[in-house]
């Protein structure tokens, strides 16, 4: 099938880089531009690995084509930490709080908590645990995700400036 | 140096035993840069997918590859015809049977691999795979293991039909696998036909699925110049995947490395090998490219290790008082289409005959009949210890029925029966040699902190408010309590293919005071590169910062037989403290020598070696590393360096008491867990939050297969629910919030008293749901409810009981 250069923002860089018209996003991210951070756990749509935020809006970037997320703004776990290396709140506090085990779930978990944080800055426990319903962990239970995102909230709350 | 800084000071900084270390695996997951088998990319790579049967039984009557061929960018399809002059159409399994790597002509089960399509990308393998024409005749299917030993049963394995003798005895019929039993047929017999109360249940654990998130896969790379095969892939045991590649390809071992990269998770999935794994090895070998192999969701679900399928009947006598007296089991285990269950080869039921579990019971018996249907081959130990968590449901089951026959409350009946503190070790009547254990505290302990008889009363108010019609919910209680069995397994009886079940560490400790280990075991989430650092931590006085621990490069790590049934803390932790001591005794001869004293004057203290009863005069660790490579020392070598192999002497028996409360809406079948109390004592406790983490993780599994997983099979062999669209995985909103409690009684044998807990709350967690879900009900009659216990099968108990009016 031909190829198409399709191009994007994504992490804030401008990219660009040839696709088939059925090529997935996550495909795209993952094998163009070599951003291995959003994982594959399915083909129905349901685990949320393949997380990313897409102008905006969580999105299973495994729905998605490469080509309709032409001109938009994409940001993966790749583009969370600060220019300088300091990590985001919330990928400090999976660690404090042991939200991770294998790993795998996590980089759609972060992502999708950031973007959480965000629709709601502040919400409850059973806010949360809806608000992550789309990404699914084998390894932790959850208890300990609920628990970082929490304290990430809490703690981007305290220092307003730290939210972006 | 640091001469002031008081001990306990110390021993914090070490971060060793005891220390609720944060993970240094995490800041490259948190980040995205992890590296799993996915993430790889080399020159040239291709990309294979497979032709998968649409039947459960058909014959393969052609393979028309020609249209695929003509898809720009397939280069290749292969078929079992291609593998043939290779003699490599089967491969042997673990179980000592051989499985099919290309259906070779006729097909097993729904989603047998039938032909490999390589091409340049993901996208163009999948497009050959659409055009690959395969003309099948449907046969006859059976998925019903106990139909499948019909006399009148299809034949099914053709390639085996002349063989009676299987590799555990005596097969008794075409599509019997082999009968094992242990213990005393005899005295059990005598035992239920004397006894005062007989209470019996068929109980049936339904085909499940490990379904970590990363599925499998693998890159294998044939460097043609050098001869060198490489292979990245998710292997649970990467060793045993070098020796047993080496084995049927003939490619000597020395030429074969196995790396585990980064694995998503295992759960006992990714021990086993796979036709995906040889024929990307092959097409590598025919192309001459590296070649990626990534299965995707529906054909890990539908094709590769599936575990449980266990079918048991079970008697268990007691007097009128409640003491047992016997326990009689049958089990009928469907292995699918080729035996390629993960148990040490001379156990082809695992371990089931720990299925007396922590109660004192004077003689049983059980034998397990293995079967072959159309259904995908496996029997993996799913988050568990070979076979162990059906042992744990049966007895946990059967303990619930007996105290409803007796009318008596079944924690009662557990406690009655416990094998008591003093009674350690402990033979059971099937022969274990249980090391040590505290059962009656761990109960008491776990009653206490629920309210058990609260919850009781609570419970008696509730039956009699929806009888006067004040509430449509039920409320369950359920109890149980494990003895798990892992740490397979000392070598005189566990093997694997013939390759003994030791595990090894080896420890380099360089000349500035840091030092890498490198093990045979290999982590899917549970932390080793924190955990083992902190045993080592302990044992040899460095910071666990300034040790690096590393697995799964075949290469590197020495030889070892890799992460499954529990055992990387029991095995490979034995060897890391005892590689330690290694290092730790030739530091205490080079200490001498520094301090111009005797070996024995010395006396170890958290990082140091003391000139005893003068502790100024000491040598820390980290200067001894120094001495070890810049002085000359008269009789003793240069370096720091020490390898263990460690058999362990017996298996190491966790155990714990879990208690579920459960809401159960007898007009919508849906079950609110209002409560999970969950006790563990896996001996000595070497990171906290890491144990915490590992029993969430495993009640959330349990709850998955209690309340709904189900690999199901209709009657044509069409496997169903094989997606995430149906196949049960709890998100964050039906997972409760679990609480978590422990003891501590330490293994008597492991050197550090570590007993290892990551399967536990499986093991525990699968028969308290389930006596919850039964409770809920047992005052109207019910004694046993087959799982999943999924709302319309709730529903149904209600509705059978006649509670719709
Ligand atoms: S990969 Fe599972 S939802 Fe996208
Ligand atoms: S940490 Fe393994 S799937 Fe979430």
């Amino acid at each position: 099938m031909s190829k198409k250069a399709i191009s994007m923002t994504v992490n804030g860089r401008p990219v660009e880089a040839p696709a088939e018209p059925r090529t997935l996003l996550i495909h795209y991210l993952r094998e163009q531009l070599d951003l291995t951070g959003p994982h594959i756990g399915c083909d129905t749509g349901h685990c949320g690995a393949c997380t990313v935020d897409l102008d905006g809006q969580s999105v299973k970037s495994c729905m998605v084509f490469a080509i309709q997320a032409e001109g938009a703004e994409v940001t993966t776990i790749e583009g969370l930490a600060q220019p300088d290396g300091r990590l985001h709140a919330l990928q400090e506090a999976f660690r404090e709080h042991h939200g991770l085990q294998c790993g795998y779930c996590t980089p759609g978990m972060i992502t999708r908590a950031y973007r959480l944080l965000q629709e709601n800055p502040d919400p409850s426990e059973q806010e949360i645990r809806y608000g992550i319903s789309g990404n699914l962990c084998r390894c932790t239970g959850y208890q300990n995700i609920v628990r970082a995102i929490q304290a990430a909230a809490q703690n981007l709350n305290s220092v307003p400036e730290a939210a972006e | 140096m640091n001469e002031q800084t008081p001990i306990a000071e110390r021993a914090e900084k070490l971060q060793g035993l005891g220390c609720a270390r944060k993970r240094v695996e995490d800041a490259r997951f948190t980040q995205g840069k992890g590296n799993y088998v996915d993430d790889i990319k080399l020159n040239g790579m291709l990309f294979g997918d497979f032709v998968r049967s649409p039947y459960g039984h058909a014959r393969i009557k052609g393979i028309d590859k020609e249209a695929a061929l003509a898809v720009p960018g397939v280069l290749a399809v292969i078929t079992a015809e291609d593998l043939i002059p290779l003699n490599l159409h089967y491969m042997p399994t673990l179980a000592g049977d051989v499985q099919a790597v290309l259906a070779h002509e006729k097909v097993l089960f729904q989603s047998q691999e039938v032909a490999f399509v390589v091409a340049t990308d993901r996208y163009a393998a999948a497009d050959g795979v659409e055009l690959v024409e395969v003309d099948y005749e449907e046969l006859p299917v059976v998925v019903d293991a106990a139909k499948a030993m019909a006399a009148d049963a299809p034949l099914l394995r053709e390639d085996i039909k002349d063989k009676d003798e299987g590799a555990h005895g005596p097969r008794k019929h075409h599509n019997h696998i082999f009968y094992w039993d242990a213990g005393d047929l005899e005295g059990t017999q005598r035992a239920l036909s004397q006894a005062e109360v007989v209470a019996e249940e068929s109980i049936a654990y339904q085909r499940v699925h490990p379904c970590p998130l990363e599925t499998c896969g693998c890159v294998a790379s044939m460097d043609k110049v050098n001869g060198k095969l490489t292979v990245w892939g998710t292997f649970q045991a990467p060793h045993a995947v070098r020796t047993v590649a080496s084995l049927i390809s003939n490619i000597p071992e020395h030429n074969i490395r196995i790396v585990s990269p980064d694995i998503g998770g295992g759960f006992g999935n990714k021990v086993g090998v796979y036709p995906g794994y040889i024929c990307a090895i092959v097409a590598s070998i025919v192309t001459g490219q590296p070649v990626k192999w990534i299965e995707d969701r529906i054909e890990n679900l539908s094709s590769t290790a599936f575990a449980r399928d266990y079918h048991m009947t079970g008697k268990i006598a007691a007097t009128k008082e409640g003491k047992i007296t016997g326990l009689q089991c049958h089990v009928l285990a469907d292995h699918g289409a080729f035996d390629a269950c993960a148990d040490p080869t001379k156990f082809p039921a695992g371990f089931f005959h720990i299925c007396t579990g922590s109660y004192d019971i004077p003689v049983a018996y059980v034998g397990v009949d293995g079967v072959y249907t159309n259904k995908a081959p496996g029997g993996v130990a799913y988050r568990c210890s070979f076979r162990v968590t059906e042992a744990s449901y049966f007895i946990e089951r059967m303990i619930d029925v007996l105290a409803r026959k007796l009318e008596m409350d079944p924690a009662e009946l557990r406690m009655k029966n416990f094998i008591a503190r003093e009674q350690f070790p402990y033979t059971s009547a099937l022969g274990w040699e249980y090391d040590s254990g505290n059962y009656h505290t761990a109960m008491a302990k776990a009653m206490e902190t629920v309210g058990y008889q609260a919850l009781r009363t609570e419970q008696a108010a509730n039956r009699e408010a929806f009888v006067r019609g004040e509430t449509r919910s039920l409320m369950g209680i359920g109890v149980a309590f494990f003895t798990e069995i892992v740490g397979a397994g000392p070598v005189k009886n566990c093997d694997i293919l013939g390759l003994g079940m030791f595990d090894s560490c080896e420890i380099r400790v360089h000349p500035t005071g840091s030092a890498i280990a490198r093990l045979g075991t290999i982590s899917q989430g549970q932390g080793h590169a924190t955990t083992f650092a902190q045993i080592l931590a302990s044992e040899i006085g460095l910071p666990a910062d300034r040790i690096t621990v590393e697995e799964g490069d075949t290469d590197t790590a020495p030889y070892g037989l890799g992460t499954y049934g529990s055992r990387s803390t029991p095995v490979a932790g034995a060897a890391t403290a005892m590689a330690g001591r290694k290092i730790r005794a030739k530091a205490q001869m080079i200490a001498a020598y520094l301090l111009e004293v005797h070996d024995d004057d010395l006396e170890w203290e958290v990082d140091r070696f003391q000139v005893k009863g003068n502790p100024e005069r000491f040598k820390a660790m980290s200067e001894i590393a120094f001495a070890a490579y810049n002085q000359a020392i008269p009789g003793i070598e240069p370096g720091l360096e020490a390898v263990s192999y460690y058999d362990p002497p017996n298996m190491t028996y966790p155990f714990g008491a879990y208690i579920c409360v459960v809401d159960v809406d007898v007009d919508t079948g849906v079950t609110d867990i209002r409560r999970f109390y969950a006790l563990d004592d896996c001996g000595t406790r070497i990171n906290p939050m890491v144990i915490e983490g590992q029993v969430h993780g495993g009640l959330t599994e349990a709850l998955a297969i209690a309340m709904g997983q189900e690999i199901r099979y209709d009657e044509i062999g069409n496997v169903q629910g094989a997606s995430l669209m149906d196949f049960f995985l709890p998100t964050a909103v039906e997972t409760p919030t679990w609480e978590t409690d422990h003891t501590v009684t330490p293994s008597p044998h492991h050197p550090i008293g570590a007993k290892g807990v990551g399967e536990s709350p499986n093991v525990g967690g699968v028969p308290a749901f389930s006596n919850a879900v039964v409770d809920a009900f047992a005052h109207l009659g019910l004694t046993h409810t087959q799982m999943p216990h999924d709302h319309w099968r709730v529903w149904s108990v209600a509705q059978d009981l006649g509670l719709h009016g």
